[in-house]
């Protein structure tokens, strides 16, 4: 009986102690991140929210990245520390605002590829950390949806037309690799990148999220924005399969 | 309150709201028309934005003086606050009524009779 309870308290105790390490190391590498974030990613991303939550044009167009603010609600954790390590452009016009690297031709505004920001990648330590850092930025629970985003059936071709032309989120978004705008993130991939809560919410309401955002509020109603966040959760399985 | 003292009231509280915004942002029309608008109407507002290309309705041309003439500011001022709809116009017209003031809409308006009817732009 004594014999249990020694091994019982040794047992805790060590569970107590990884507990402890586990705890330590996870704000050892928020701070890390934090650090790591002031240092090399201010200069082309937002990373405090905006004073009254207000930005000029110039705040704006000044910008490279997208903000990261509210990161902590926007991304998927996972998916965040891997681009970190193997970053890949996901605005094919780039960057936060799209015209810096347009330039205007005979055939009409180009996207200059040479010119696009190319985004460095992090050590996977230094990713973790960062994307560590970032997942505690969440500064806009209220705007999230009450309810976990549930998946519905949907018909292929009224959800794409839908998107494409009712819609008109194709005008500044792709949702294949070759078909949409430019100035906007590619969205089949955003079932992967994104947290489905933070696309629902951004969808019914982009400007409430980033004040300059370029994202017209369409006064979507919850019906519509369901169908099409149906479509996106379509698209990313098409992409998934080979 | 009558209608007719509603009105002058009305326009004054529009007035000083936007007032506010407009000052504070220090926005120029041709800063939101690049910003907002020429990722489908062209930095130069000749309807060839980055986005134009897979578009089944073409942007309009800014720079068409005798379509754009033929709008009134009114009209314009419409198109962007409650998009295409609003004036019989393509659906692909978003409203910016949640990205700009009226204030700093009517800089639009007033950057579009530049864009359209004036030789040199700023």
């Amino acid at each position: 009986m004594k014999l249990f309870k020694i091994v019982h308290f040794t047992r805790a105790a060590a569970f107590g102690i990884a507990a402890s390490a586990a705890a330590f190391t996870a704000v050892a590498e928020v701070a890390d991140g934090r650090a790591q974030v002031a240092n090399r990613c201010v200069a082309c991303h937002a990373t405090e929210v905006p004073a009254d939550n207000f930005q000029t044009v110039a705040d704006k167009v000044g910008r490279k990245g997208p903000p990261l603010y509210y990161a902590g609600q926007k991304y998927q954790r996972e998916w965040l520390t891997k681009w970190l390590q193997n970053p890949q452009r996901i605005t094919p016009a780039g960057g936060d605002y799209w015209a810096n690297s347009v330039e205007v031709t005979d055939d009409g505004d180009e996207v200059v590829v040479d010119e696009l920001p190319q985004h460095f990648a992090l050590s996977e330590a230094d990713a973790k950390s960062v994307s560590g850092y970032l997942s505690t930025l969440t500064p806009y629970p209220h705007l999230m949806p009450a309810e976990e985003y549930s998946p519905k059936k949907v018909n292929s071709l009224l959800a794409k037309k839908d998107f494409r032309k009712f819609k008109g989120c194709a005008s500044c978004h792709r949702d294949k690799a070759d078909f949409g705008g430019v100035s906007g993130p590619e969205l089949y991939t955003a079932m992967n990148r994104l947290q489905p809560r933070f696309i629902a919410s951004y969808i019914r309401n982009p400007d409430a999220w980033d004040t300059r955002t370029i994202m017209p509020n369409k006064g979507l109603n919850d019906v519509s924005v369901q169908k099409l966040m149906d479509y996106l959760t379509q698209i990313k399985t098409e992409e998934a399969q080979p | 309150m009558n209608v007719r003292n509603a009105i002058p009231l009305f326009i004054l509280l529009m007035l000083s709201a936007g007032a506010n915004s407009g000052e504070k942002q220090g926005a120029t029309g041709k800063g939101l028309y690049q910003l907002y608008c020429s990722q489908c109407h062209g930095l130069e507002g000749d309807g060839f934005g980055v986005n134009s290309y897979d578009m089944d309705v073409a942007p309009r041309d800014h720079t068409d003086t005798a379509e754009m003439v033929a709008r009134t500011d009114e009209d314009l001022f419409k198109a962007i606050k409650f998009g295409g709809k609003a004036v019989n116009k393509s659906i692909l017209m978003p409203k910016w009524d949640a990205n700009m003031s009226d204030i700093e809409i009517n800089l639009v308006v007033a950057y579009l009779r530049k864009l359209c009817c004036e030789e040199s732009e700023e």
